[in-house]
């Protein structure tokens, strides 16, 4: 180790790594050939005395995983500028904090985009053509028992409400008009290049949807944005995909209203509080439960590497960034 | 019934109803009127007069016979028929039907692709999402309550840039490969001929196909050269991460070297509509993640026997205004 300080001249631009210690730094060697990566847990030294030691030299971090940075720890590092976050998104991260101090934050959305899209539609196919309740079918042996299996319904036709029209919206309403799905959208302003029709709230889209995909950040405003209403609104064969963040939905009133069959379905790979998923989900045929994996591919932790050194590098070359999260 | 007798002048159009004595036309209430509205529907199954009696003392005047399901029409059958023209197909597979006899004899084939095509796309695509991405795997290893237990599950793979090889680009693969562009894959494809209006790659055989690609969707007809098409030498040539979508015929693959691919680590998975032997399914598939199993349903929503009902409607009373007929099967 005492070699590798040598080869570390002062002259490579600084970044901290700020992470639990549980979560081991999967792309380090790419890193530490361009940077001069500071990680207090690969240090002897105590976490503050290695914080405060540094902290003059700290203008850029990189987060791993859903490690919080609130505005206490903010004000720990006075020169920061810049926080690559490695998630798409961003509710451990103190915004309104970075905004007012000027700190520049770039998430990993678009590394992230298509293979989550791929997913949201995948459980989408997957509760409206019971394709993993007929895999379940089949493999119990139960096909040359009950010969019929309950019909799926089609997708073209569909009217798709997409909740946040980000770079994952996006990529689902392509991959969804070529189904031939009709696609509408809310978000928190309308944007005016996009000929897709727009709904100022929620409830509104819903009630003009038959399917309503979430893909938004999870914020104090769009916490419980999917409560009972909203499901009401859907109605009864209304279907849900959530690949946000479990707190985007009510999940008590979710679900209340599976069991009780007031919406026709729901395909969710986030929840309140993973890895616990409500146990009442298990027995229904009309849900499709994923851990937590819609952007987990090898080639989406790749993108997810390259996006992260890219942005490091530009910033210390002042080059434009990219993914950067704003307030709009 | 008797005073339904009156109702069904002998005016209307005559249409044979060809159907295995379990199979049943389809119990759609709107559907059966516009049928018997409209043309005389001739069912012997339906007549106390015995089978061969009936048809033999009909057949001068049957030129049309629509078939319910899987009913077989062989070559022996169409000698029974001297004045048929036409056979309204209400599948999309059409192997139980002797088309090359057909074929001979001027009679025209229509089948109901076009009215089956999306729903089938839309299953194909499904399939293939949920083999590479693991969705049902995931499902069950969250079912099982394995999240909290094991952390990490097991990392699905990227659709965009997958080299996407159909096999038979007719209505169904044509929407195979319209929902797959939109993930970013790339479309390459064999069949009986090159189709000179389609700007995707061609692939004289399935072999050189498999080759350059990484998935492999089968959406074409089983005939006796197809059969079996989906062999050993294709699946080594596709490659240990290959993938296979079936939505056609369980035959087109060899489903016991199919077997010992998956089971052997020689193939990254599968995901499968239909089977060699339905409804039985290989007992070793049960237990591997990498596949996905469905019951012959890739057809199945209600949408699509809608659309099927209006097709039928549609060529039959096209075929007897002279007007042309949809979804015909060619053999070309």
């Amino acid at each position: 180790m005492t070699g590798k300080e040598a080869q570390q001249p002062e002259e490579l631009p600084v970044v901290f790594v700020h992470r639990r210690p549980s979560f081991i730094l999967p792309f380090g060697d790419h890193l530490r050939s361009q940077f001069h990566v500071l990680d207090p847990y690969e240090s002897p030294e105590p976490y503050d005395s290695f914080l405060a030691r540094h902290a003059p030299s700290i203008r850029a971090l990189m987060t791993m995983g859903p490690t919080l940075v609130s505005a206490e720890f903010l004000d720990r590092l006075p020169v920061l500028e810049l926080i690559v976050a490695t998630s798409a998104g961003l509710d451990h991260i103190d915004l309104p904090a970075c905004r007012s101090r000027g700190i520049v934050v770039t998430n990993a959305s678009s590394a992230f985009a298509e293979d989550a899209a791929d997913c949201a539609v995948g459980l989408l196919i997957d509760v409206l053509r019971r394709i993993s309740a007929a895999d379940r079918f089949v493999r119990g042996r139960m096909w040359p028992v009950k010969e019929t299996y309950p019909l799926g319904f089609k997708l073209g036709g569909k009217r798709v409400g997409i909740v946040g029209l980000g770079s994952i919206g996006s990529e689902v309403a392509k991959r969804l008009s070529a189904f031939g799905c009709t696609i509408a959208y809310t978000a928190r302003n309308k944007k005016q290049s996009v000929p897709i029709p727009f709904y100022a709230n929620v409830r509104d889209l819903a009630a003009n949807s038959d399917v309503l995909v979430l893909c938004c950040a999870l914020t104090k405003e769009t916490y419980h944005l999917v409560n009972k209403d909203v499901m009401v609104a859907l109605g009864k064969e209304g279907v849900i995909i959530n690949v946000g963040r479990g707190s985007l939905i009510n999940e008590k009133e979710l679900v209340q209203c599976l069991v009780g069959g007031e919406i026709g379905g729901a395909g969710l790979d986030v929840y309140e509080n993973e890895p616990n998923v409500p146990k009442e989900l298990f027995g229904l045929d009309n849900v499709v439960l994923s851990p937590h994996s819609a952007p987990a591919t090898p080639e989406s932790f790749e993108a997810v590497l390259q996006l992260t050194v890219g942005n490091l590098k530009a910033f210390f070359s002042n080059k434009p960034l990219v993914s950067v999260v704003s307030n709009e």
